[in-house]
């Protein structure tokens, strides 16, 4: 049933932290290539090598400039990906049952064994974190790496999702935003994490880290210290300007 | 929203037939024998080929039997439902008005209400998705409604039902566009979408991808947009103004009838792609767009 739980037992989720992301698109890699050798149907790439070329990806990393009045600009990277909301509404629409949060943890995923492709998930999210697969007709999200984070096969340090692990600049962090006393909990509460548009209703388990206050300077610019040259400089400057 | 014509014929199409449904439920013409079958033919053969067309886009058709299962939550789940339940009720009103001649007052009535609550799903798939807040208000489903009584009216031969069906469309849509366009300008901004307005004007200087991609196609679609205004006005004369004017100023006949049906179709279709096409979805704020 396309039905949301009422309560998860834990809220996996990820804290991007946009002062730290130097936006290198590690994460966008990593992901689409464990994402295409494991879990369903491979992330298809559409004429990759011609000249109209087209894929599936899971996140995609954003770069925006902000610039208050009078100040300098600041550029900003922002990895967007499902948020794993806790009201999804991506959910609730799926006419096949194909689209469900798990209970046991809240992650959002896609049974592609009953998904039709109709698109319809991805018209009812507002952070354009579905997309269709275009080989496969079966809708793609982030499955937070469901098969990496309980995998007993890989070593303890390598069962966090593959964004997170392949950060080099840690910006990502991953684990349960439902204890107020884990890691990410405290992080969001230390460092004021935000929710994506949150006038929408879709309660997101992710968190944004909002960058940091940039200082500004308080003493004045330099001033210029020589308009007119004098001395060996002025007789030098008198010189070549006879030639 | 991307304009995919199998969705345009889809809810054209399906909303014109179950549209003539409720009419012929209600036994609006009173007809039997060789009429009705060619009423109902045409009632079948529109929404039919509106759901058929409809499962044109999926990318996935095998699966598509799950679609009839999430009906708790999920508008398109009921929408199937709705659908099947209409067209296998008529089938037991048809038969016996067809050949029998009886009259199926009551399982005709039931019909119609079936048929409105068809078209009511069929909007709401719309209209839920905040999303799109330009879809999102209540005029979305007194649209869809109308077009498909209006139409419908006009196919069953009721001229003057039909005209005075079709100036409520012209209101209906006429102020739908007015709360539309209001609605589609409350969606805020880059700065609000990404949550850095506290840090100035926010604006996108690169997107996640130097190609086309599925996100893009469908939801950032915006060529309608700049046609909207004079789209609007094409919409509203040939889909509602002119059949209604047509029809209730000139004596019912085949001819104008016609005309009116041919005026209001292209009219419903010009319509319904500027629906989709002239949409704002809110992701398109990450996009700069």
């Amino acid at each position: 049933m396309t039905a949301l739980p009422e309560k998860t037992e834990k809220k996996l989720g990820l804290v991007i932290d946009l002062d730290t992301c130097v936006g290198c698109h590690g994460c966008v890699t990593a992901c689409k290539g464990w994402n295409t050798q494991n879990y369903g149907a491979p992330l298809s790439d559409t004429d990759p090598y011609g000249a109209d070329p087209g894929g599936t990806f899971l996140n995609r990393v954003f770069s925006y400039e902000a610039q208050a009045e009078g100040k300098a600009a600041q550029t900003v990277h922002m990895p967007r990906s499902c948020l794993h909301c806790d009201d999804a509404p991506c959910v609730t629409v799926c006419p096949t049952g194909a689209s469900y949060k798990r209970s046991e943890d809240g992650i959002v995923l896609v049974n592609e064994d009953r998904c039709i492709g109709c698109g319809l998930c991805a018209w009812a999210c507002p952070y354009g974190a579905r997309e269709l697969d275009r080989e496969a007709g079966i809708m793609k999200k982030c499955t937070l790496c469901v098969d990496r984070i309980y995998n007993q096969n890989l070593p303890e340090e390598d069962r966090v999702p593959a964004c997170v692990r392949t950060c080099p600049a840690g910006a990502r962090h991953f684990g349960d935003l439902g204890d107020p006393d884990s890691d990410v909990s405290k992080l969001v509460a230390n460092r004021g994490g935000f929710d994506l548009m949150p006038d929408l209703g879709t309660k997101p388990v992710n968190k944004y880290l909002p960058p940091r206050p940039k200082d500004t300077l308080d003493t004045a610019p330099l001033e210029v210290v020589a308009d007119e040259p004098k001395g060996f400089l002025g007789w030098l400057d008198k010189a070549l300007e006879k030639l | 929203m991307h304009p995919a014509p199998s969705v345009i014929i889809f809810t054209t199409l399906s909303g014109l037939g179950f549209g003539l449904f409720f009419w012929l439920g209600l036994g609006v013409p009173d007809v039997s024998g060789r009429t009705a079958f060619a009423f109902f033919f045409i009632a079948y053969a529109l929404s039919c080929a509106g759901l058929l067309a409809s499962t044109f886009h999926l990318g996935n058709k095998k699966n598509a039997i799950y679609a009839l299962s999430q009906w708790r939550t999920s508008w398109l789940s009921r929408e199937g439902i709705a659908a099947i339940l209409t067209l296998f009720l008529f089938a037991l009103v048809a038969v016996p008005r067809i050949f029998l001649g009886a009259e199926m007052a009551v399982s005709g009535a039931i019909g119609s209400v079936l048929a409105l609550i068809t078209v009511f799903t069929t909007s709401m798939i719309y209209t839920q998705l905040k999303t799109i807040p330009r879809w999102n208000q209540p005029l979305t489903p007194v649209l869809f409604l109308l077009h498909a009584l209006g139409g419908g009216a006009l196919l069953a031969g009721e001229a003057k039902i039909a005209g005075w069906l079709l100036l409520a469309l012209t209101l209906a849509l006429f102020a739908a566009w007015q709360i539309g366009d209001k609605r589609a300008q409350a969606r805020g901004t880059t700065g609000d979408a990404t949550g850095l307005a506290h840090l100035g004007k926010v604006r996108m200087l690169e997107s996640g991808h130097t190609a086309r991609n599925y996100v893009v196609d469908e939801m950032v679609y915006r060529v309608g947009r700049k046609h909207a205004e004079k789209l609007r006005w094409i919409t509203l004369a040939l889909a509602g103004a002119l059949p209604a004017a047509i029809l209730l100023l000139t004596s019912p006949g085949h001819m104008t009838a016609f005309l009116a049906l041919a005026l209001h179709l292209v009219g419903a279709v010009v319509g319904r792609w500027l629906f989709f096409a002239e949409a704002e979805h809110v992701v398109g704020l990450y996009h700069g767009k």
